[in-house]
């Protein structure tokens, strides 16, 4: 244990991290290389539409990763984390809009279309800097850091917890989603923000700018993975299970149980907020819908279906529903939700530690560490 | 009965006059405790005599409706939480026994080791050789040194139970709050348990709650004797026992 290697070596030292790096490695090299470099009649030619789909993927899997590093290790179970990322999303979205300048329907330089639709004479002050990319990205990461500090901090203090603070983040979200569907609220209402045009100057319909986006995102889950595994593998992480598991029993033992649940939904918090921003130039659209709270629920059947406590389990299973998502919801549309429900049942009843716990159980060489196999999901 | 303030100036916890309900029933009554710093006291009382509520309200998880609760003669307890408490050097043992069962047996003991608790020294944590030394010092008291990678959820009950105490002596409090420890242990491990009691108090002191006669007469120490919520007789475990107030008690009714 008491080894003074380099942590990025210490945290690699696990066979099931290697693995899932390896391939999130893969996938960010090969599959812009098939878009880019491979002539669109090869079978082997993966076209901008599914390149973008993944690239959604990856944003729902960070999300996802988010999600276990708060519910798989510290037990807090928040149905409210799509709020999170839709104000990164929204952040980025406030750039994207303010990049559009005279391009737009009505050719305002300062005005987004929607606020010129609405009559308004000038930005509200809770635009000003949105113009600048460096200030987008700041605000990606403050405004949902800063919510779940403040609400963290109030929670968290007054011991609010299981099914009741899952009540609230529900709530919480589902307030967030009425104000943003208002007009008055300055975020382009029901319609959210759209029409996009360029990144920094890049084309978002180009080729070579999706791309980068699926790159980004890819490199952007990998770092978190690293992140995550890091907080997980450190004495902090052990704490985290030793609230999940025994609160009372880490607060006689001296540990202020409430700072470390707001540290840890921080880092997740940002860590969504992070996701909705790479999510929204990809997707094209940020609209209050991403608020709704059958949206945060969805994130938690992803999670639960790939196997939560084990980082790579939530990646696994944001990927599988999704996928199956858009393969439902595209050949029998009406059947999708009941899926969604009779997955949710089947996991919770004879798949408690999900696709991973399965798959370690047909496969026993495949469970890495074993004490880590145990160690997953208490409760 | 209240305690007079002279008596307070060598006490390691003084209760006095600690009151508290809960809608309308007096879980603890008048209460008034005096430990001395280093004392073993045994504490013995009919089931709802108020017992875990008393543990409850010198750790903070309760606060009194009135009365006082003193540690180390001027800290007031009941204006501090749990942690803050547990690090001023409170530790205590639950009636059931809890330990962290999906972590292993050494994670439980890293955990309890007494050293800094804020956020940024887990993130950065380091094990030292002192650290690993005091962990190997409390499995040779109280065993379980070859089951250590195991997971503490795997361990028996009685193996539970040692392998709390062992994570509150890595604690290292001044204070001990033992709540039936000899629950669910076999006839020898209760003794070797009230042997380490004994060698522990002295240099801690330390507050045993608990049923079992055997294990407080191999305490070989001071009994309180609390029926609702008061204390109803203090003394040898002889004295106790011809206490007629307390034959009626346990005997009677």
């Amino acid at each position: 244990m008491t080894t003074t290697k380099p942590v990025l070596l210490k945290l690699l030292e696990d066979p099931a991290s290697r693995r899932f790096l390896a391939v999130l490695t893969a996938l960010a090299l090969i599959v812009p290389c098939l878009n880019l470099l491979v002539p669109e009649g090869s079978v082997f030619h993966v076209s901008t539409y599914t390149l973008t789909l993944l690239g959604k993927y990856l944003c729902y899997a960070l999300l996802a990763l988010s999600v276990d590093l708060i519910w798989g290790y510290c037990g807090i179970l928040s149905l409210g984390h799509g709020a999170f990322f839709a104000l990164g999303g929204y952040a980025m979205g406030m750039y994207l809009m303010r990049q559009i300048g005279e391009r737009g329907v009505y050719g305002d330089p300062i005005l987004p279309d929607f606020m010129v639709f609405l009559n308004w004479q000038e930005l509200p002050w809770f635009w000003l800097g949105f113009d600048q990319f460096w200030f987008a990205m700041v605000m990606v990461i403050l405004a949902p850091g800063i919510l779940a500090f403040v609400f963290g901090w109030l929670a968290f203090r007054s011991r609010v917890t299981g099914v009741y603070l899952s009540i609230i983040t529900q709530a919480l979200t589902f307030a967030l989603m009425l104000a943003f569907f208002r007009n008055e609220m300055g975020f382009g209402g029901n319609n959210g923000l759209t029409d996009f045009k360029d990144l920094l100057g890049f084309d978002l319909q180009s080729d070579a700018t999706r791309n980068s986006l699926f790159f980004i995102s890819a490199l952007a889950l990998g770092l978190a993975y690293l992140l995550c595994q890091w907080l997980t593998r450190s004495k902090f992480g052990r704490v985290l299970v030793a609230v999940r598991d025994a609160e009372s029993r880490t607060r006689f033992m001296g540990y202020r149980v409430e700072y470390y649940k707001l540290f840890v939904f921080v880092v997740s918090a940002v860590l969504a907020g992070i996701a909705g921003a790479l999510y929204v130039p990809q997707v094209g659209i940020i609209n209050p819908g991403e608020f709704s709270p059958i949206n945060s629920i969805e994130i938690i059947v992803w999670v639960a279906i790939g196997g939560r406590g084990t980082l790579y389990g939530a990646v696994i299973g944001a990927f599988i529903v999704n996928y199956a998502k858009t393969y439902f919801t595209a050949a029998f549309p009406d059947l999708w939700l009941f899926l969604l429900g009779g997955l949710f049942v089947v996991s919770t009843l004879y798949l408690p530690k999900g696709i991973i716990g399965l798959s370690r159980r047909l496969v026993p060489a495949l469970s890495g560490t074993g004490k880590q196999a145990v160690k997953e999901a208490g409760q | 009965m209240s305690l007079s303030i002279s008596h307070k100036e060598k006490s390691i916890l003084y209760m006095s006059g600690v009151s508290k309900s809960f809608d309308g029933f007096k879980a603890i009554n008048n209460l008034s405790l005096l430990i001395e710093p280093g004392e073993l006291r045994a504490i013995i009382g009919p089931n709802g005599a108020g017992k875990t509520t008393m543990m409850d309200l010198i750790t903070g998880k309760l606060r009194p409706d009135v009365g006082d609760i003193f540690f180390n003669q001027d800290v007031d307890l009941t204006q501090y939480s749990e942690a803050e408490i547990a690090n001023m050097g409170i530790g205590r043992k639950f009636q059931k026994p809890t330990v962290v069962e999906t972590l292993t047996v050494f994670e439980n003991m890293e955990l309890a080791l007494a050293g800094k608790r804020r956020v940024r020294d887990a993130l950065f944590f380091k094990s030292t050789s002192a650290g690993l030394q005091r962990i190997d010092e409390v499995f040779t008291t109280i065993g379980l040194g070859d089951k250590r990678n195991l997971l503490a959820g795997a361990l028996a009950h009685g193996e539970k139970q040692r392998l709390e105490i062992g994570m509150l002596l890595a604690q290292d409090p001044d204070l001990l709050l033992v709540d039936e420890p000899a629950a669910g242990m076999t006839d020898d491990e209760t003794e070797k348990l009230s042997v380490l009691l004994k060698s522990v108090a002295g240099e801690h002191s330390v507050v045993v709650v608990e049923h079992d006669m055997e294990f407080i007469r191999a305490l070989d120490t001071r009994v309180t004797v609390l029926h609702e919520g008061s204390v109803l007789a203090e003394g040898t475990l002889e004295q106790v026992q011809n206490n007629e107030r307390v034959i009626e008690v346990y005997l009677g009714r």
